[in-house]
């Protein structure tokens, strides 16, 4: 089946695939609002290290996570030719620092199958799901569980 | 249902409105300088809550609106003359109705005795007025366009007061629309409808006055409708279906007999349902070919003797009434829109974000050299006045004029001075004073406090005033007015001035400060602002709710703004409060702290200093304090707090900022350079963060990058609870 026959027949999803490292990672492609360049952050005071600070978004105040860090890899070394995707998590608007963008995929539902159990707590709690894509392993990131409750929002 | 909500919620917005002229109009009533206009704006204030309270079938509101209007219409007509005791009813029937509006917004009910009470003593003006209610009326109501108020005496009988016992009234209605009522939009079917709704009702057509078709105006109105209703809603409610076509149409309503329902009374049921037989009954669609010309002269003789019969000039005053208020609508409607804030909201963002972006391509124009070309840098002057110049007007929309905040204050003042049986007199000044609206709304419960202050504790009673040689009746003042940039807002009372001696003595008991400590006449005063500090002797239901000056202190200081007191014993105590125009902007000291640009509100400053080795002395191990005035302040490195770096920097090598929390507890804070003084766009970090201690917002700076504000609060009042010395005792003492 076509890749649109595929979406219309509302059995699939859209991904957006990028890069962290040699791994590939995957998002729903209705939570990415845009996708920029790195910009220097300004850091935040006593917030966690995958927290790379703050930066402008024509106005919005955007918290940026650097997912090398948070997935417990080697924090990234940012450069201009690294991208910062920005998505909608159901509570706010944060950046994804990532290496590189690769593709955007359609995938028929069932071809998501579970997290293999591999004891990193990294990949239990942040990955939903894992798909093969071209015979590359490419896990689908929950994006609900990557930003900790900041102290005084639960109150 | 949102939309039924929407038109709700603008009915309230409307009530707050017509509230304020109310009291506006009765306010200067009081002051002798009301004439016939303030009386009559007045009246239709309360008509048109009523008006609106009935569509919404709020009964509460409709039946006190309703008892309220018809002691002004009194007034209006001049049976009732506006004397003290008159007005002082008005006063109060005008606050209760304010409560009744807050209360039907927001769904609650409240004390019914009250309500009661005032519309008896309403009553009790009423019976004052001379028996010359029973006006004749005028056979053509279109004679008396002119003003001339009448009495709705209907309104007595059928009014709300007592809906337990309704009774049919049979009704003639003609109903004679003019071309203006098609051209407006309206529709007779829709009116005719809602007629029947009311009741039972047969409509006939009158088509006498149709043209040959050659003549006819497609444009024109020639058709009259005649209906006969059988209702048990008043006169009121049927006027109000044609409320919205009354200046497009000629109305004629009239009731024939007052039918009995009662059970034990079929038989005159039956017979007033006999006589309706003998109209033509037809449907609504087949009105218009359908009536016949017989019946239409039969209707015209009806139709005068209707008029004839036409109870107290049924509706003189409410059509006056009614223009009046359509012509003041129009008149708003020209000269205002309603706008949702969030619209408001989001374009003062995208001219933030304008004069940002405007500043970021000034910068890179000159980095690339370009500069220098006259042409160019002359444009970009010009797009720099420009956006300061859209910067502002937008800032303006959010600003509202302080009128409706000092109006709800001659409302404390009254209660609070019947409460206390002081004789008070507010007076306002510089109402037309512009601020932002946020900044109002959260001024009303400092402001509110400060001014029961005045009249409970500032002013004496009048027996003391008297023996003091002053008049009887005390005066606050409470006065806005605009400098540099900032609104000063002034509470001011006549009274007996701070008691300074009093105010020591509590001090001292209260260990706030030692008891052989030598304070100066301000240093005294400013001890009222210290937390669980309260003069009052008592504690009074007025002042004393455990909310003390501090708490007032805290609420301006929240805002951005200061307090200040100053008090001449005898003359009185003057509170000024000095606040921004607005929240969505700062002003703010730009410093470097650890390769980091914060930004400082410069109202939490006091000074900014260069410390001298002399000045700083070690306290423990790793603390430093300065040595002020006498007093010794810690001192804070806002790199170490913010954990930014864990080594303390050397004291002496960076600049010192001396600043004060809302508590009054001053610290230290050392930073690396001082960059710059400047205003800033006020950003959340909330929204797509979550809060951080010490930091207060976040704003964009002009390279386009984020800087983070610092909350001066929080980060010395962290330091101060480590067990840090209470730096206000050691101060004063």
């Amino acid at each position: 089946m076509s890749e649109m026959g595929l979406l219309a027949s509302d059995n699939a999803r859209e991904f957006i695939t990028f890069r962290i490292g040699s791994q590939y990672f995957c998002i729903d492609i209705l939570c990415v609002r845009e996708i920029r360049g790195w910009t220097p952050a300004t850091a935040l005071p006593r917030a966690p290290r995958f927290v790379r600070g703050v930066i402008n978004l024509r106005g919005i105040v955007l918290p940026v996570v650097d997912l090398a860090e948070r997935f417990g890899f080697a924090p990234a070394e940012p450069t201009p030719r690294n991208v910062i995707i920005v998505a909608q998590t159901s509570r706010q608007v944060v950046g994804l620092l990532v290496d590189a963008v690769s593709d955007i995929v359609v995938v028929a539902k069932d071809r998501l199958q579970p997290t293999p159990d591999v004891g990193s707590d990294a990949a239990k709690a942040f990955v939903e799901g894992v798909m093969a894509i071209e015979d590359r392993l490419v896990s689908l990131v929950s994006l609900e569980t990557l930003m900790p409750c900041a102290k005084g929002e639960a109150a | 249902m949102d939309a039924m909500n929407a038109i709700r919620e603008t009915f309230f917005q409307e009530c707050d409105e017509q509230l304020g002229e109310l009291e506006t109009g009765l306010l200067s009533m009081v002051e002798g300088a009301g004439d016939a206009e303030t009386v009559n704006a007045v009246f239709r204030a309360v008509h048109s809550i009523k008006g609106g309270a009935g569509a919404f079938k709020l009964k509460t509101l409709v039946k006190f609106a309703h008892g309220f209007e018809t002691t002004l219409d009194k007034i209006r007509n001049g049976q009732l003359s506006p004397d003290s005791a008159v007005l002082k009813t008005m006063l109060r029937a005008a606050d209760l109705l304010a409560d009744l509006v807050r209360e039907a917004r927001s769904g609650s009910t409240g004390d019914d005795a009250r309500l009661d009470e005032l519309l008896a003593d309403l009553q009790s003006h009423l019976a004052d007025t001379a028996p010359t209610a029973t006006l004749r009326e005028d056979s053509n109501p279109f004679e008396a366009l002119g003003f001339q108020p009448l009495a709705l005496c209907l309104d007595d009988d059928a009014s709300p007061d007592n809906p337990d016992t309704p009774s049919d009234s049979e009704y003639v209605i003609t109903f004679m629309p003019k071309p203006e009522l098609y051209t407006s939009g309206n529709e007779t079917t829709r009116l005719l409808r809602e007629l029947c709704r009311l009741g039972d009702a047969q409509v006939e057509c009158i088509d006498t006055e149709l043209p040959l078709i050659a003549d006819i105006d497609p444009e024109g109105a020639y058709l009259t409708w005649r209906i006969k209703l059988r209702s048990k809603e008043d006169l009121a409610a049927i006027k109000a279906v044609f409320e919205f076509v009354d200046d497009d149409c000629t109305l004629d309503i009239s009731i024939i007999t007052p039918l009995s329902t009662t059970a034990d009374d079929p038989v005159n049921l039956e017979s007033g349902a006999e006589r309706v037989v003998d109209f033509p009954n037809q449907k609504l669609g087949e009105q218009q070919g359908a009536a016949s010309i017989a019946g239409a002269n039969d209707l015209r003789a009806l139709h005068t003797s209707a008029s004839v019969l036409t109870p107290g000039a049924s509706s003189k005053a409410g059509v006056d009434a009614i223009k009046a208020e359509a012509a003041a609508n129009s008149n708003a409607q020209q000269s205002t829109i309603r706008v949702d804030l969030d619209r408001v909201d989001r374009l003062i963002n995208l001219v933030g974000e304008l004069v940002i972006n405007q500043a970021m391509l000034s910068q890179r124009v000159h980095e690339a050299g370009f500069g220098i070309v006259p042409s160019v840098s002359a444009g970009l002057d010009d797009l720099e006045h420009l956006t300061r110049d859209i910067q502002e007007s937008v800032m303006a929309i959010r600003a509202q004029p302080v009128r409706q905040l000092f109006q709800r204050m001659s409302r404390i003042v009254r209660e609070v001075a019947d409460a206390t049986g002081k004789s008070v007199r507010l007076k306002t000044e510089g109402e037309n004073a512009e601020v932002d609206r946020t900044v109002i709304e959260r001024l009303a419960d400092p402001l509110t406090h400060m001014i029961r202050n005045a009249v409970d504790h500032g002013l004496e009673s009048p027996e003391v005033r008297l023996a003091a040689g002053k008049p009887e009746q005390g005066e606050v003042r409470l006065s806005a007015a605009h400098k540099s940039g900032r609104v000063v807002i002034e509470v001011c009372d006549d009274g007996a001035g701070i008691d300074r001696s009093r105010v020591k003595s509590i001090a001292i008991r209260k260990g706030l400060i030692p008891a052989d400590a030598q304070l100066t006449d301000s240093e005294l005063d400013n001890l009222l602002f210290l937390p669980g500090f309260s003069t009052a002797e008592s504690v009074s239901s007025i002042s004393g709710r455990g909310v003390g000056m501090d708490v007032v202190k805290r609420s301006i200081q929240a805002l951005g703004g200061r307090i200040s007191i100053s008090s001449q014993p005898g003359r009185g105590s003057t509170f000024s409060m000095s606040l921004p125009l607005t929240l969505a902007v700062l002003d703010g000291m730009v410093v470097k702290v650890a390769d980091q640009t914060l930004v400082i509100p410069l109202t939490s400053i006091l000074e900014t200093l260069k410390p001298k080795p002399s000045e700083v002395h070690g306290l423990g191990p790793d603390s430093h304090v300065i040595g002020i005035r006498g007093g010794f302040t810690p001192l804070i490195d806002v790199a170490v707090a913010l954990g930014f770096r864990t080594t303390r920097s050397d004291p002496l090598s960076g600049v010192t900022l001396l600043v004060e929390t809302g508590e009054g507890v001053r610290g230290a804070l050392i930073v690396d350079a001082i960059q710059d003084q400047r205003q800033v766009v006020i950003k959340s970090l909330e929204a797509n963060y979550g809060h951080v201690d010490g930091i207060a917002a976040a704003t964009i700076l002009g390279d386009g990058r984020i800087a983070l504000i610092l909350d001066a609060d929080a980060i010395v009042s962290a330091v101060s609870r480590n067990n840090y010395p209470n730096e206000a005792l050691l101060a004063i003492g």
